[in-house]
């Protein structure tokens, strides 16, 4: 269980990096919170030959709320969002809750989880969910990529072996709107990997009606899904029972799995039926719970 | 309330364990923590394949890495002749493969170098070529004459292992044959593993100087693998020192040698410097012995008011690349014969076929006595069908069916002689404390709800304590055990058994059982085990021997001891000794209680004031040689819920009435019960080694191989009679394996009873809820 030998660099700005990046090339690795990386290097399904520790890059470690969208910093860990509850994006705090347990969660990063592309990543589905963007950045260029274009396949996304992803963007949601959301996570044990994930986040008006609406999946298909037919089922209608069926079942059809010791491919789709009506539902709950005591 | 080991009388008692601060403080000293002047590290390389010729062994890229001191292989140890080694069970094991690698993870060479990083950086570099073969994963596909013979050392050219059967098979075909109902159900109990959470290893510190070899190995059987160890290497068993320091979980793993162990030996023995090996979390799960992977037929005949007239077992034992099994000598299929459970059957007949395929070799006793959980599991079950088929509730069945009170000692038609229990006052404390008319009533309005709500019942009768030298032994070393007891002028004692513990709480426990028989507290005593060199001959603590076998030993060197103190009682009181009398605490003068001395005071007179002509000190030594094993028995049951849209199984309660007759310390008892059920939990619902068709082990780490944890672990209730053993000198039976072994058939009985209403009878472990689903599917039920 020990990797094998590497040369380890800690450096304390972008321009470092940047150099460290040029001179290796793909050789190099980013080591963020190691919680994906590290394992893999023990196992020795992972070799590079340099690591460069961006732990440093103490301008990472910062969220700021601006021009109506949340700007996460690469450094920010899952525990930030675990102890605390931004009612503008509850998604957040109900996923972090679910991921891995409480020693991943101090050290693994919400960039660290989207750029290490696993299908099954909690992180992946709820920003989707939250159509969520990133920034990239390499020494020469600066782009920023919505996230339904950021994963490419299993492990593989975007990103080139020169940049970096240096900040997630949210948009927010008009300042008065009410905002739902759930994370219903299907694992054999507490600490596991999803068997089936479902984000769903629900933007209501007054009104009851869905002025947007994010469905994100998670280990059913080669990368985190979006279900986009059955956001746009939900967008500018009232949750209704009948509704929420239609689009449970829409999100089923889109998610993609296959039969592995953790079910079968019908098993999955089955339980992303169930998890997305249940969120929707909740959500629905949710809203009308907070209609009655403003009321 | 627990209580600190200064109570006097402690026996019965709920003393705090005096091994747990140290424990809880991270300041136990297990295998890992030992770290030796001059030591080098160990690092194994394994087949990719689980079934595959070796071509070549190249090892001389491995030499390069800085810090290599060795590589071996198994031409090398050919050469000394130690590629193989006997195991317990008769058959032999490779230490490192040659020839051909009979399994996915095999031991192909070790590596040993200055540090563990280059060991493992050098292990990457040997290079080895196979030949892939046909792996053989599925043993009834073993049996057939398509299959390949896997073992070429043997000269039987089949896979087919062992056959072993016992009771009556013309009278058993008779009864079933002549009765009114029979039920038939295949169960298998998958692969499973142990899994401590601190895996094997060793330090082996051979002393050239000296010829003497140090051995600090995680063994629950430290004596028996000194004399294994000095039959394989020919060295003298008195110049081999095993020390079994702390150990994280045994749960039979530990029982047998790996082929690690050897190698470790071997290369401190050439090197001349300490060798250090330690599994990975890999290595432990994938290559050391797993347990169960028993598939089983069974049928039970009965009258139609429900009396068993016949049981028959035929199962087919896999046991992997080889037959590894820990069990006595004359038990290949160990106590499996307990099968006919808390049930007076007329006749039974069993058998069982050992078999070899391509997987880790085994199978140990994982918390039980022997393939007594299979038994018990198998048993259960079946019961459980057979109350469905005469639509009776599946208690009234079993009291129709128990061995009463009065049956005692009862002879079961496979051979054992029950000792003691009393199945109804068992049973009835479990339905009591869990309101059982109540919560059938409870079902049934649930159900017209809707629900998915079932009640599973498992009342198993366990063997335990191995055992008697009649019958028992391993190697030829008969199975008794042994306890050493000194006391000090100071009346402070050191006990010494031939168990070691892993967690069982024997430095509280048996220091209760020798202070409560000489009159002192549990912090006058210290307990010491596992080591060979300080400690009597035992053969260890697995099979929940230790109570029954070792535990036995040490009531009786303490009544030694006590006879011996009485006499200089009766020196120090001035009175014979037959006038001296012992109230559990003091000795005094038969009808002049004021006149009294405490031990403390005869242990100092043992070493300053003695009788004339007695001979100084007071110690004593027992090997106790048990006349029977015990039988303890348990009553549990459990209650389930299933979410019909996701499978999920919420387990609302579990009730585990316990009978392990005298009760030594009782939150120890219930520590052993929790962490039992909870084994038994994780094997009814999440736990299984299982392969694809390449011979890939799916299991081989915790993420994969799956450990309950406090989360899902439901909560556990539990409750006990107390019917002692009428042989054990305490009146004990063993306790530790008991949760292991009794519960799955609830859950499993519980998750069963759910679905029964739609004709499920039969559900196979474990319990995924993808697999609940499909069953829900199948029924309809998934829509609410
Ligand atoms: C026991 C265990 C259980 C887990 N369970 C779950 C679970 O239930 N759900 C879940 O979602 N996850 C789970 N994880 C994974 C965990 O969430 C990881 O923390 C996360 O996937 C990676 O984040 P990290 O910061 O640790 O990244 P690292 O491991 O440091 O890096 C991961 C990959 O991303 C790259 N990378 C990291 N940061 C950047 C950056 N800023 N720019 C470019 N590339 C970068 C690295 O080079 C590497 O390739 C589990 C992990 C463990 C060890």
């Amino acid at each position: 269980m020990f990797p094998n030998p590497f040369q380890y660099y800690a450096p304390q700005s972008l321009d470092e990096i940047f150099q460290i990046l040029d001179k290796y090339g793909d050789e190099a690795k980013i080591l963020a919170g190691g919680q994906s990386l590290l394992p893999m290097m023990k196992l020795r399904l992972a070799a590079p030959s340099v690591l460069i520790d961006v732990n440093g890059i103490s301008q990472w470690a910062n969220v700021n709320a601006q021009d109506q969208s949340l700007q996460i910093g690469a450094l920010m860990r899952h525990r930030d969002w675990e102890h605390a509850l931004d009612s503008r994006v509850p998604l957040l705090h109900s996923t972090a809750v679910h991921i891995a347990d409480p020693l991943v969660r101090n050290r693994g990063t919400m960039a660290g989880s989207l750029a290490h592309a696993d299908p099954a990543a909690d992180w992946g589905a709820a920003l989707l969910a939250l159509k969520a963007s990133v920034a990239i950045q390499s020494a020469h260029r600066l782009r920023e990529v919505p996230l339904r274009e950021f994963f490419v396949d299993t492990f593989t996304t975007v990103l080139e072996p020169q940049e970096l992803l240096t900040e997630i963007r949210i948009p927010l949601p008009q300042n008065d709107a009410f905002v739902g959301a759930r994370y219903f996570k299907l694992e054999r044990k507490v600490g596991d990997f999803a068997v089936v994930g479902v984000a769903v986040t629900v933007v209501l008006n007054p009104e009851g009606v869905v002025t947007d609406a994010g469905i994100g999946l998670a280990a059913v298909g080669a990368t985190p899904l979006a279900a986009v037919n059955a956001e746009s089922l939900l967008r500018g209608q009232r949750l209704t029972l009948d509704l929420v069926q239609e689009a449970a079942s829409e999100a089923a059809k889109e998610s993609d799995p296959i039969t592995d010791r953790r079910g079968s491919e019908d098993y999955k789709r089955a339980m992303v039926n169930v998890f997305v009506k249940r969120g929707l539902t909740a959500v629905h709950k949710d809203w009308q719970l907070q209609m009655d005591i403003s009321a | 309330m627990n209580l600190d080991a200064t109570e006097t009388q402690p026996l019965g008692k709920a003393i705090k364990r005096k091994e747990d601060p140290r424990f809880i403080r991270g300041q136990g000293r297990y295998l890992d923590d030992i770290v030796l002047p001059k030591m080098l590290y160990m690092a194994m390389v394994r087949s990719p394949y689980a079934h595959a010729r070796i071509k070549s062994i190249r090892v001389e890229d491995a030499y390069l890495v800085e810090g290599v001191k060795a590589v071996l292989t198994g031409e090398d140890l050919a050469s000394m002749n130690l590629a193989w080694m006997p195991t317990l069970a008769g058959d032999q094991q490779m230490v490192l493969a040659t020839g051909k690698v009979l399994l996915q993870y095999q031991e192909v060479a070790a590596i040993v170098a200055e540090t563990r990083e280059s060991a493992e950086d050098a292990a990457s570099k040997v290079q080895v070529e196979y030949e892939p073969l046909t792996p053989v994963m599925d043993p009834f596909f073993a049996l057939s004459a398509e299959a390949p013979v896997l073992r070429e050392d043997r000269e039987q050219k089949n896979n087919h292992i062992f056959h072993w059967e016992v009771g009556d098979h013309e009278e058993t075909d008779a009864a079933l044959a002549a009765s009114a109902i029979v039920v038939k159900e295949q169960i298998r109990m998958p692969r499973v593993h142990p899994a401590p959470l601190e895996p094997c290893g060793c330090v082996a510190d051979y002393q050239k100087s000296t010829g003497k070899l140090i051995w600090y190995v995680t063994s629950q059987a430290p004596h028996a693998h000194r004399t294994v160890l000095s039959m394989v290497s020919g060295l003298p068993e008195h110049m081999i020192h095993v020390i079994s320091p702390d150990i994280g979980g045994g749960f039979g793993n530990k029982v047998p040698v790996y082929p690690g162990y050897v190698c470790a030996v071997v290369m401190s023995m050439q090197l001349g410097r300490p060798v250090k090996w330690v599994e990975t979390r890999t290595e432990n799960v994938a290559t050391t012995n797993f347990a169960r992977d028993y598939h089983m037929t069974a049928e039970i005949g009965a009258t139609e008011d429900g009396r068993v007239t016949a049981l028959k077992v035929s199962t087919i034992a896999d046991h992997g690349a080889f037959d590894a099994a820990a069990d006595p000598s004359k038990f290949p299929a160990g106590l499996f014969s307990i099968v006919t459970g808390s049930y007076r059957f007329p006749v039974a007949f069993a058998e069982v076929d050992g078999v070899y395929t391509n997987k880790a070799p085994g199978g140990v006793a994982y918390r039980c006595s022997f393939r007594v959980t299979e038994a018990s599991f198998l048993i259960e079950r079946v019961m459980n069908t057979l109350a469905y088929r005469l639509n009776l509730d599946p208690v009234e069945l079993r009291r129709r069916n128990f061995i009463g009170v009065d049956d005692f000692p009862y002879q079961s038609p496979l051979g054992w002689t029950y000792d003691s229990g009393d199945y109804e006052k068992t049973l009835n404390t479990a339905l009591d404390m869990i309101d059982y008319r109540g919560l059938r009533s409870e079902q049934q309005k649930r159900r017209e709800q809707g629900e998915l709500v079932g009640i599973g019942v498992s009342t198993f009768t366990e063997i335990v304590g191995a055992g008697p030298s009649h019958t028992f032994d391993i190697l030829g070393i008969k199975m008794f055990d042994s306890c050493e007891i000194r006391i000090h002028p100071t009346g402070k004692a050191i006990a010494r058994l031939g168990a070691r513990h892993q967690g069982q709480g024997h430095e509280t426990t048996f220091a209760q059982l020798i202070a409560q028989e000489l009159g002192l507290s549990a912090a006058d005593v210290l307990i010491e085990e596992g080591d060979t060199d300080t400690a009597p001959y035992g053969l260890g603590t697995y099979a929940s021997r230790s109570t029954p076998t070792a535990g036995g030993a040490a009531a009786l060197a303490a009544r030694r001891v006590r006879n011996k103190a009485q006499q200089i009682a009766a020196h120090l009181l001035e009175v014979s000794p037959e006038d001296v009398q012992w109230d559990g605490s003091r000795f005094s003068a038969k009808g002049l209680s004021s006149r009294n001395v405490s031990m403390a005071d005869v242990a100092l007179a043992a070493y300053t004031n003695l009788p004339k002509g007695m001979e100084p000190g007071l110690e004593a030594t027992y090997y106790y040689d048990p006349p029977n094993l015990t039988f303890p028995n348990g009553a549990y049951i459990a209650v389930v819920s299933i979410d019909r849209e996701t499978g999920q199984v919420h387990v609302e309660r579990f009730v585990a009435v316990d009978d392990c007759g005298t009760v030594i310390n009782p939150m120890v008892v219930d520590g052993q019960i929790h962490g039992g059920l909870t084994e038994g939990f994780g094997i009814a619902f999440m736990q299984e080694i299982a392969f694809d068709a390449d011979g890939n082990n799916l299991a081989p780490n915790f993420m994969d191989y799956l450990v309950p944890t406090a989360v899902e672990t439901p909560r556990w209730e539990t409750g006990r009679t107390v019917t002692p053993s009428p042989h054990h000198p305490i009146g004990a039976k063993g306790v530790g394996e008991s949760p292991n072994v009794g519960s799955p058939a609830a859950f499993v009985n519980a998750v069963v009873d759910a679905l029964s209403p739609y004709g499920v009878t039969n559900l196979e472990i474990p319990l995924f809820p993808w697999k609940i689903w499909e069953v829900l599917k199948q029924h309809g039920l998934t829509e609410s």
